[in-house]
């Protein structure tokens, strides 16, 4: 589904991915953890086309595309979602009506009609039921004033609704207390299926409790260094990314 | 009786030759394209057509009621001493359009509220311009006569049958006097052909707690300048005086406000709003004046504005001058743009650049419409602010936090940047 090939990217001209290859069949749900700074929220933005991320090299091949060549709004027709660690806040915009707009704008691509607003109401209310969401956040401004804990929440909101095919999660647990992990986590895992894969990008074992991966990569200084089953987070977890950098450290030295 | 292209006819100005129609008819204007042009507010009606009233398409209260809403022209010929004390001993008007207006005008919109009278219904004044083959100027001159204790909402609409073969402008007076405890709402909408000028002025007298709102949307018009001068001349008297500009194209959409604080206790609040695209040029020029006597005085005045092109200009000047020393004033305008982290956040979510840059900037526009009280013109307005915009308004309806307390601004003067708008403070 997703192939991922020597990937390099920067940004304000320093380089943060030096050579990422990742691989991901349908249905299979990836973690990739790694200390601050080691590129992971870089790699969730260049996978969503943010235009100050710039690829120098390699390829994101998806479904047999060339992701890179799309713009955003093409990626997310293909069925690629993002979460955002940081969802942006967008005042005087309603939640309903841009969720509406964004389903809409989709179908739109695929030569569908768009959904009746009463229809998108009932299922825009069963999906706010789901991730334990306020009913009074859909006339609210996107995101504006929401804690930490909405916010994620409204990402896997949109994330239900839009219903990817590649979900990448960037950070979804930062800043959320264990209720809310939970019912996040829950949000998350109902989307599993056969047809759909995700991208869990995290820093802490703690997520994985919840979301149990298939696979777990461990990303440092811009590469990949080590990837494994879901055992790899706890051995993480009990050694810390001390070991990796350390290592990395030595490498440098040597090299 | 129909006499076109004739020059206006007062002994003052038999040389100036100025382009004027003084026709008895509706200028081509009917029911049908009226509907199309303005929405039925609900409430009396007054149309004007290149400045003469259109009496069938006009819906007046019977005589006698507190609420009065006539031709100036119908007044003047019926019961002019009605009139001698609005005209009688005022000073020649400073600006020379002002003069012009006062000399060329020979009708515009007379209403008056009794004391005690409350019009429940907005008023709705309707200025059109439509084409007559030849360049015209349309000379309105109307007054807003408030007695104590009255209330009503006064909505001017400045529209045109386009495209105008000929030079079209629209010079407008309106003067609206407040006496104590009398509230008036007053609206302008500009939305004229791009072809066509607008001069405006709302110029208000309020006495002692008395209530004025000024709201204006800047829309049409190649060239646009409409003023609102406030003088609170009565201890405790409110005025707020907010509007929205969105010159694109060639657009001049031109704003010089004046709030005078002539005595003590009195509140003002300045919020302007500007959306600039193309070549489009706005100016908001705003004074905040604080006489001696004005001790008390709590003012602000804010100027926010979006530049949507780099061939866009916007000149802001939010300026104080104060002559009292117990006041309590502050201003503050910011420029910016579109907040680019949202523009992508909207496109990762499937929704095309060209319409989530369209959602952002009606994001912005949308507090102006939000001030808008009455519910048929708030409706209007937003689809009008909309399709200037390229954007495509939501039946979900705006959301309801975005109205913040409507009729009264916030606080604090220097400008933060709400809307997903990066911004830039200009220091006054």
């Amino acid at each position: 589904m997703l192939h991922i090939e020597n990937l390099h990217a920067s940004t304000a001209g320093t380089e943060i991915l030096r050579g990422v290859n990742l691989d991901i069949a349908p249905g299979e749900v990836h973690a990739i953890m790694g200390p601050n700074g080691s590129g992971k929220s870089t790699l969730a933005h260049v996978l969503s086309g943010r235009p100050d991320y710039e690829v120098t090299a390699g390829s994101v091949t998806y479904n047999g595309v060339d992701l890179l060549a799309l713009a955003p709004e093409e990626r997310a027709a293909a069925g690629v979602f993002l979460a955002f660690q940081y969802p942006v806040e967008i005042p005087g915009v309603g939640n309903l009506y841009f969720l509406r707009t964004a389903v809409n704008s989709i179908r739109a691509t695929k030569g569908l009609d768009p959904i009746a607003v009463t229809t998108f109401i009932k299922m825009a209310d069963k999906a706010m039921d789901a991730v334990e969401m306020d009913k009074s956040m859909k006339n609210r401004s996107v995101n504006e004033g929401f804690s930490g804990g909405e916010k994620k929440r409204n990402e896997i909101l949109q994330m239900t609704m839009l219903e990817p095919t590649l979900a990448i999660l960037d950070e979804t647990d930062s800043g959320l207390d264990i209720d809310a992990l939970r019912i996040v986590a829950n949000g998350v895992n109902a989307l599993r299926s056969p047809e759909r894969s995700m991208l869990v990008i995290t820093h802490y074992q703690r997520l994985l409790d919840y979301i149990v991966p298939d696979k777990i990569h461990v990303l440092a200084a811009g590469r990949i260094v080590r990837s494994g089953g879901k055992e790899l987070a706890l051995e993480l977890e009990a050694s810390g990314y001390a070991d990796i950098e350390a290592e990395l450290a030595s490498k440098g030295a040597t090299a | 009786m129909t006499r076109t292209g004739s020059t206006c006819d007062l002994p003052r100005c038999s040389t100036c030759r100025l382009p004027s129609v003084r026709h008895a008819d509706s200028h081509g204007l009917t029911a049908e394209a009226l509907a199309t042009l303005a929405p039925d507010l609900g409430g009396f009606r007054l149309v004007f057509a290149n400045g003469h009233l259109v009496a069938e398409l006009s819906t007046m209260p019977d005589p006698g009621s507190g609420v009065t809403v006539a031709s100036l022209a119908s007044v003047l010929a019926t019961d002019p001493d009605r009139l001698e004390p609005l005209f009688a001993g005022r000073t020649a008007p400073a600006d020379g359009m002002a003069a012009l207006n006062l000399a060329l005008a020979d009708d515009g919109a007379f209403i008056h509220l009794a004391t005690g009278a409350h019009a429940d219904a907005p008023i709705h004044v309707v200025f059109c311009t439509t084409d007559v083959g030849h360049p015209v100027l349309a000379s309105t001159h109307s007054l807003v006569v408030a007695d104590p204790d009255s209330s009503a909402t006064v909505v001017e609409t400045h529209i045109g049958v386009g495209p105008l073969a000929g030079a079209a402008c629209a010079n407008a007076v309106t003067r609206v006097v407040l006496a104590p405890q009398a509230t008036v709402h007053h609206y302008t909408v500009q939305d004229l052909p791009d072809t066509a000028f607008h001069l405006g002025v709302v110029d208000v007298i309020a006495d002692h707690d008395s209530t004025f709102t000024a709201h204006t949307l800047s829309l049409g018009a190649a060239i646009a300048r409409h003023e609102v001068r406030v003088h609170l001349d009565g201890d405790g008297a409110d005025a707020t005086v907010t509007g929205l500009y969105q010159p694109a194209g060639n657009q001049y959409h031109d704003h010089p406000v004046l709030v005078e604080h002539n005595t003590t206790n009195c509140t003002s609040r300045q919020i302007y709003n500007g959306v600039l695209d193309d070549h489009g040029h706005g100016v908001f020029n705003g004074r905040i004046m604080v006489a001696p006597a004005g001790m008390g005085t709590d003012a602000t005045q804010s100027n926010r504005n979006l530049v949507l092109s780099d061939r866009a200009e916007v000149d802001t000047r939010p300026r104080l001058e104060i002559l009292a020393d117990d006041v309590k004033c502050a201003h503050g305008a910011t420029v910016g743009q579109l907040d680019e982290t949202a523009v992508h956040y909207l496109r990762t979510r499937g929704i095309p650049e060209p319409a989530a840059r369209g959602m952002l900037t009606y994001a912005f526009a949308t507090e102006m419409v939000d001030r808008i009280g009455p519910p048929a013109l708030r409706a209007w307005a937003a689809q009008l602010v909309a399709d200037r915009l390229g954007a495509v308004l939501g039946d979900d309806g705006p959301p309801p936090d975005a109205n913040p307390d409507a009729g009264t601004g916030t606080g604090t003067g220097t400008g933060t940047g709400t809307g997903s708008v990066h911004t830039e403070e200009v220091t006054p």
